[in-house]
C-alpha cells in the first residue's frame, strides 16, 4: 500500500471539485487592495470571505506600528521566547490582553491554533476528562489527539447533552471518577456564525465542578460592551476560568493568546510545546496587534458598523429564500444542498467578482454544504447590496430558491 | 439468526426503560437503526461482523454523531479515545454493553 493511498477517497472528492474549473483550497489573491476587495484571477473581487471583521489589516496606525518595529528589532525573533527570550513588547502584549480582559494572566502564541492545541491538550491529563462541544474548530479537536485525558463530545450548543455526559463520569461502585473536568466551548462558531449558551453551560458546569474555557476567535471584538467577546456579552467573564483567542480576525495579524486568573498559570510557560518549541511572533505583529486592540477600545462605531452590515447581508439573504445559519453572526453560512452545488454556486460567485469561502464535508458539522460569508465593518452597503442581488441571480439559475420563496422575495 | 436485525426481535418484550441495563439485542438493534442511512446498497445487511467505516457509507465525523445518539440512548459515554478502537458493530455493541453494567 503506498502512503497516500489511505486518502484515496479524499483525492476522488478533490478532483471531483476540481472538474468545476476551479480550486476553492488554492485560490491566489493576486493582489489585496483593501480589506474589503483583491484582484483574483486578473480581476477585481469584493471580499466577504476573510474573517477581517474590523477591517484592521489596512488601518494605518496598525501598519505605522508595524513598520515602526521593524526598523527598531527587526524582522523575526529567530526562535522561541524559552531558548531566545522575550522582548520587552512581547511581555507589553500580555499585560495589555490581560488588563482587557480583567484577568491576572495572559500568554500570547504564534498562532490561534496553538494557543488551542497547546492549552488545552497541556491543562489536562491522565484521568482527567475534556469535554468538547460537537461543532468544535480543528484546533481544538487536534488538542484531544494530544492529551491524555479522556475525551468526551456533546451535542452542539446543548447544555443538557453536557450535563448528562458529566453526571455519566461516575461509577456505580465507586461513585464519581476523580480527575478534573474541563469543558471547551467557542464564543461564536466559525461555520453557521450561532453564539454558544454560555450562561446555560456555565451554569452546568459550575454544579458539576467543571472548568471552562472559551474561545473567543471569532467573537473577540464582536460581542461585548467592550468588545471582549461572549464572555462579556453573557456577564460570565469571571465564570469563565480559561480565555482564549486570536490576533488573526479583528484584530488583523496572526497570533493567539489564553488569560486566566489561575495564580500558576504561568507554568504553562515551560509546559506548553506548542508555546516552547516554536518561534515567537515577530516585532512588526506585536506591533500591530496592540495598537489593534487600541483601535478596538477606542472605536467602538466599528461594532456597530459590523452587526449592521451583518443584519444587511443575512436579513437580504433570508428575504430571498436562502437558508441560513441559525442566527446573526460576523459568519453567515449559506446552506446549499450538496458539496457540487456549493462549489458551483461558489465559482459563479467568483466569476462574478464576490469572493466567499466554500465550506464541504468533512470541514463541516453535519454534512452540510455552505457558502460561508464573513462580514467587515467596512463593507459599504452598496457592496452587500449587489452581493444578495448577484446571489440570488445566481440561486434562480440554479433552482437552490423555491418559487414560493421567489414570490415572496 | 444471522443479521443483527433478527436478534431485535427476541428481546423487545420489554420497554427498555423498565430494564436497569440494556440487552446485547436491543444495543444491536439501535446500532442497526442508526446505520441504516449508511448502507451502501439496500441490499446489505448489517451484521455484528460489519467493519462501521469499511463496509458503510459513513464518514469519521456521521460516525462520531451516531455514537452520539447512542449514548444518549443508553444512557452511558464512549470517551473519543475508546472510538478509535471500534471497529465493527459488535465491537460498539461490547463496548455500550460494558460502559452500562457500570453504571
Amino acid at each position: 500500500m503506498g502512503l497516500f493511498d489511505r486518502h484515496a477517497g479524499l483525492l476522488d472528492a478533490y478532483r471531483d471539485v476540481r472538474t468545476t474549473g476551479a480550486d476553492p483550497f488554492q485560490i491566489r489573491m493576486e493582489r489585496v487592495l483593501s480589506p474589503t476587495e483583491a484582484i483574483i484571477n486578473g480581476k477585481k473581487c469584493l471580499t466577504v470571505g476573510t474573517n477581517n471583521y474590523f477591517g484592521l489589516t489596512f488601518d494605518p496606525s496598525c501598519m505605522q506600528a508595524a513598520i515602526d518595529a521593524i526598523q527598531a528589532e527587526g524582522t523575526g525573533t529567530t526562535g522561541s521566547r524559552i531558548a531566545n527570550g522575550s522582548y520587552s513588547e512581547h511581555v507589553a502584549l500580555e499585560d495589555e490582553i490581560a488588563a482587557f480582559y480583567g484577568k491576572k494572566h495572559c500568554m500570547v502564541f504564534t498562532t490561534g491554533y496553538q494557543a488551542n492545541l497547546g492549552v488545552i491538550s497541556t491543562l489536562v491529563g491522565p484521568e482527567d476528562f475534556l469535554l468538547i462541544d460537537a461543532d468544535s474548530h480543528a484546533s481544538i479537536y487536534d488538542a484531544c489527539k494530544q492529551t491524555q485525558a479522556e475525551v468526551v463530545r456533546f451535542k452542539h450548543n446543548d447544555p443538557a447533552s453536557l450535563d448528562a455526559r458529566l453526571r455519566r463520569l461516575k461509577d456505580r461502585d465507586e461513585g464519581d471518577r476523580p480527575g478534573n473536568r474541563l469543558v471547551v466551548l467557542e464564543g461564536i462558531y466559525s461555520m453557521l456564525g450561532d453564539s454558544a449558551p454560555l450562561k446555560e453551560f456555565i451554569a452546568v458546569c459550575k454544579k458539576h465542578g467543571a472548568y471552562v474555557l472559551v474561545d473567543e476567535a471569532h467573537s473577540l471584538g464582536a460581542l461585548g460592551e467592550n468588545g471582549r467577546g461572549l464572555c462579556e456579552a453573557a456577564g460570565v467573564l469571571d465564570d469563565c476560568h480559561f480565555i482564549v483567542g486570536t490576533f488573526s480576525k479583528t484584530l488583523g495579524a496572526i497570533g493567539g493568546y489564553c488569560v486566566s486568573n489561575d495564580p500558576d498559570f504561568d507554568i504553562l510557560r515551560v509546559t506548553v510545546r506548542a508555546y516552547m518549541f516554536t518561534a515567537s511572533l515577530p516585532p512588526s505583529i506585536v506591533a500591530s496587534v496592540r495598537q489593534a486592540l487600541k483601535v478596538v477600545k477606542a472605536r467602538p462605531e466599528l461594532r456597530r458598523q459590523l452587526w449592521d452590515n451583518v443584519a444587511t447581508l443575512y436579513d437580504g439573504l433570508a428575504a430571498q429564500g436562502f437558508k441560513l445559519g441559525p442566527e446573526h453572526g460576523p459568519v453567515v453560512g449559506v446552506h446549499l444542498p450538496d458539496r457540487m452545488m456549493a462549489i458551483g454556486f461558489w465559482r459563479a460567485m467568483l466569476d462574478a467578482g464576490i469572493y466567499v469561502n466554500v465550506a464541504v464535508p468533512p470541514a463541516t458539522p453535519n454534512g452540510v454544504s455552505l457558502l460561508r460569508c464573513s462580514l467587515c465593518a467596512v463593507h459599504t452597503r452598496e457592496q452587500l447590496e449587489h452581493m444578495i442581488e448577484v446571489m440570488t441571480g445566481i440561486g434562480r439559475q440554479m433552482g437552490v430558491l423555491t418559487p414560493k420563496l421567489r414570490a415572496a422575495g | 439468526m444471522s443479521t443483527a436485525q433478527n436478534v431485535i426481535v427476541e428481546n423487545d418484550d420489554v420497554p427498555l426503560s423498565l430494564r436497569r441495563h440494556p440487552t446485547r439485542g436491543e444495543v444491536m438493534a439501535e446500532i442497526c437503526t442508526q446505520l441504516d442511512a449508511f448502507r451502501s446498497d439496500d441490499a446489505q445487511v448489517i451484521r455484528g461482523a460489519t467493519v462501521i467505516s469499511k463496509d458503510l457509507s459513513i464518514d469519521s465525523l456521521a460516525v462520531m454523531d451516531m455514537i452520539m445518539e447512542l449514548e444518549d440512548r443508553f444512557d452511558v459515554s464512549i470517551p473519543m479515545n475508546t472510538v478509535a478502537e471500534i471497529h465493527t458493530v459488535d465491537e460498539l455493541a461490547d463496548t455500550i454493553l460494558k460502559l452500562a453494567a457500570r453504571r
